[in-house]
């Protein structure tokens, strides 16, 4: 069915656009933008007074655990989850079980999103072949079957003569290689972040040089290879300032950072909440500052989740046995609603983080509401006040901080492809 | 006053007055271990269950007679961590437990914050008997016990705590009794053993070297240092921390006279201390052990909400 979205405040970055507008949606693509549009037959209309209407929204980094891992969650419920959180395009880290090292992984996902799954979904393949960081995987291979990057999320590439030739061989490939940046050394055992709060629980640190280290690798790396390079969940104030400083200077660097970073600081693991734990750690109050700071002049590119489903069983135990990662989806809205509540940037510039960019950056044809383009449509209720409850939730797994706690805003219609595959009721 | 707590999960977590009366009762408590009947009946009835996750000898024991001279029924289960980790979850473990109805679990643990993740999902008390690197409250107490017996208060004292303070749940504990109750509290190790923070966790004073930390002291306390750390990152050898960091004659020489020498145990001889020192006129290390037996019988009273003591 055809649609017709009236009367919402249509924002769509990539074409400068901020105002109260109709978007006719025919067969799937966008087919026209503009006042008072009329309504046909067949042709479901959806009021969207005081609702914006935003190109959809696109999670750059999540993970869907599938195959393999669907106790945690799988293509199904991970992508229920994206379109409940107003997500219509997400790309899933190839550390499943097999991990996505090779096409027929990449096709698995691939099918089955198509089949089953509510959003778009665009794999991530490996970096090196079993995530073991000894030898290149078979990027070429990777990109014809569908995927849009390469990373071994969660396993950084120690070695620096393999970053560097994976950086030149992904470039050469015309694929990004976004880069999970950890010195494994320095962070090796680590809980939460080193520092104060580290200390008074008794709980083993992961130093802010961890990241910081790592990443200045990585850039240099990325501005001596000539390459393009993405850096996954940034999250503290020396990453910030390398990547500004590395963008002045013309490397082609981006990044991204995960709402928890710019919400909370490692404040939340005290009671041992195991909840608050993940990695990149929580940090400091400054980071969290620096972070803000970096979205505000654009150094961070991208608001992506780093969603990572995990079941009860892993997280309800000692802090310390306790998996790394928590849900995403479907509180990154109104978190980074906050961002435009606290004058850290306007809806322009959250849109242009939660879509327009992670669809440059990865090289898809999506972030765009411009006539022509695939009907990918996020329309937000600013206003609608929530609370976060367990039961409630689309994901298969229920590992949030953020539970019990009131939000600001979330998606009432998300729309793939021209069709509503989310609707609040 | 009451004491108030169904758990006691650290020192953090008490007021001075809470820590005060925990020592009172102590003080009175002693004087049952000297009685030709070591007993008395206020725990008749209650049923006290050791769970070590962690070798220990002193403090099980410690805990086992205190709870035994209170007329408790005691049990001990032992288990390492790596069983544990193999096998049944410690909510599992601490659920069955609770099916049979004790009344009060003393649990040592080798991760930090098991104690908290325990006390929130039983009915039945905590007592903390020492998690991974956080806390060990009866320590602290039993180290408050003593140096107030020998020196009359703890206001106004000079503690140096010298070692491996970033692996230390003892120095924790310490820091936030000792400087709650009006004691001065210096530190001191080798740099990669001072953990980030250190001074906010209580008003301590941190020193590059020992001798400003032993300087006039009232009491020293030497930890524990682990061996497997030297050779690795933390550490060059054992002989040079000893040489720094270790309780010798002339280090001694700079505390006042009298000063009370401490230590936590099991002591590695030789290294942190020497045995001319930890068995010299100034030790009072067999008078901590004593004391230990008394403020845990303090402590496993006032969680079974006090009462009567005869």
């Amino acid at each position: 069915m055809d649609l017709l979205i009236k009367g919402g405040r249509v924002i769509d970055p990539s074409q400068g656009l901020d105002e109260k507008l109709d978007i006719l949606v025919v067969d799937g693509k966008i087919k026209e933008i503009g006042k008072k549009l009329t309504t046909g037959k067949g042709v479901e209309a959806i009021d969207a007074k005081g609702m914006i209407v935003s190109p959809g929204l696109i999670d750059m980094h999540v993970h869907l655990r599938d195959p393999g891992l669907e106790y945690k969650e799988d293509i199904v419920t991970g992508t229920r989850a994206a379109a409940a959180g107003g997500f219509t395009s997400v790309a899933c880290m190839p550390n499943t079980k097999p991990v996505n090292d090779n096409k027929a992984v990449t096709s698995y996902i691939i099918a089955k999103a198509k089949a089953e799954g509510l959003v778009n979904v665009f794999p991530v393949g490996c970096i090196t072949q079993g995530m073991k960081g000894e030898n290149l995987a078979e990027m070429g291979d990777m990109k014809e079957a569908g995927c849009v990057a390469v990373s071994d999320d969660g396993r950084p590439v120690s070695n620096p003569e393999l970053m560097r030739r994976a950086l030149e061989y992904a470039k050469g490939m015309g694929i990004m290689l976004i880069s999970h940046s950890e010195d494994l050394g320095l962070s090796a055992d680590g809980q939460m972040n080193d520092g104060f709060t580290a200390t008074e629980l008794g709980l083993k640190g992961i130093p802010w040089v961890a990241e910081d280290a790592a990443i200045a690798r990585d850039v240099f790396l990325a501005e001596f290879t000539n390459s393009p390079i993405h850096v996954a969940h940034v999250s503290t104030k020396g990453a910030v300032r390398i990547i500004r400083a590395a963008k002045a200077r013309g490397v082609k660097v981006t990044c991204e950072t995960g709402p928890h970073y710019f919400t909370l600081t490692e404040d939340a693991v005290r009671g041992y909440d195991s909840n608050a734990k993940m990695n990149p750690p929580l940090r400091a109050a400054e980071d969290v500052e620096a972070i803000r700071a970096g979205l505000a002049d654009g150094t961070i590119d991208a608001i992506a989740t780093d969603h990572a489903p995990h079941h009860m069983d892993e997280k309800d135990v000692e802090f310390v046995l306790a998996s790394n990662g928590i849900i995403g989806l479907e509180t990154s809205l109104p978190l980074s609603l906050v961002l435009v509540d606290d004058k850290v940037f306007d809806l322009n510039a959250l849109i242009t983080a939660m879509s327009l960019n992670p669809a440059r950056i990865l090289g898809i044809d999506r972030g765009t509401l411009a006539p022509g383009s695939v009907a990918d449509i996020t329309i937000i209720d600013p206003d609608a006040v929530w609370t976060v409850e367990a039961e409630k939730l689309a994901s298969r797994s229920k590992n949030s901080p953020f539970l019990g706690k009131e939000m600001k805003g979330r998606a009432t219609y998300t729309i793939v492809d021209g069709k509503i595959v989310f609707k609040r009721d | 006053m009451g004491f108030k707590h169904k758990d006691i999960l650290g020192l953090q977590d008490l007021t001075a007055e809470e820590i005060e009366l925990l020592l009172n009762t102590a003080d009175n408590m002693k004087e049952i271990s000297k009685r030709e009947i070591k007993k008395v009946p206020t725990l008749r009835g209650k049923t006290v269950v050791n769970l070590f996750f962690e070798p220990s000898t002193r403090t099980r024991t410690s805990f086992e007679i205190a709870a035994k001279r209170l007329s408790a029924d005691t049990l001990n289960i032992s288990a390492s961590t790596s069983a544990v980790q193999k096998g049944e979850t410690l909510s599992d473990t601490a659920r069955n437990i609770e099916a049979m109805k004790p009344d009060i679990i003393v649990m040592r643990h080798a991760i930090s914050g098991s104690h908290h993740y325990l006390a929130k999902r039983v009915s039945y008390s905590v007592i903390n008997a020492g998690d991974g690197q956080h806390e060990h409250p009866s320590q602290g107490l039993l180290d408050m016990m003593t140096m107030r017996e020998k020196l009359g208060t703890l206001k106004g004292i000079k503690v140096a705590i010298v070692g491996d303070i970033t692996h230390s749940r003892v120095a924790r504990s310490n820091i936030y009794g000792l400087t709650k109750m009006g004691a001065k509290v210096f530190l001191s190790g080798p740099p990669t053993l001072i953990p980030p923070g250190v001074e906010r966790l209580g008003a301590v004073t941190v020193c590059g070297r020992m001798r400003d930390a032993v300087e006039d002291a009232d009491v020293v306390m030497m930890l524990r240092i682990q061996l497997e750390r030297q050779g690795k990152t933390l550490l060059p050898t054992m002989r040079e921390y000893s040489r720094y960091f270790g309780l010798s004659d002339d280090v001694m020489k700079m505390a006042k006279p009298g000063v009370l020498v401490m230590h936590p145990g099991p002591m590695n001889r030789g290294v942190e201390i020497s045995s001319e020192t930890a068995d010299g006129a100034n030790s009072v290390i067999l008078e901590q052990v004593e004391n230990g037996v008394a403020v845990r019988m303090s402590m496993l009273y006032h969680v079974s909400g006090g009462g009567p003591t005869e």
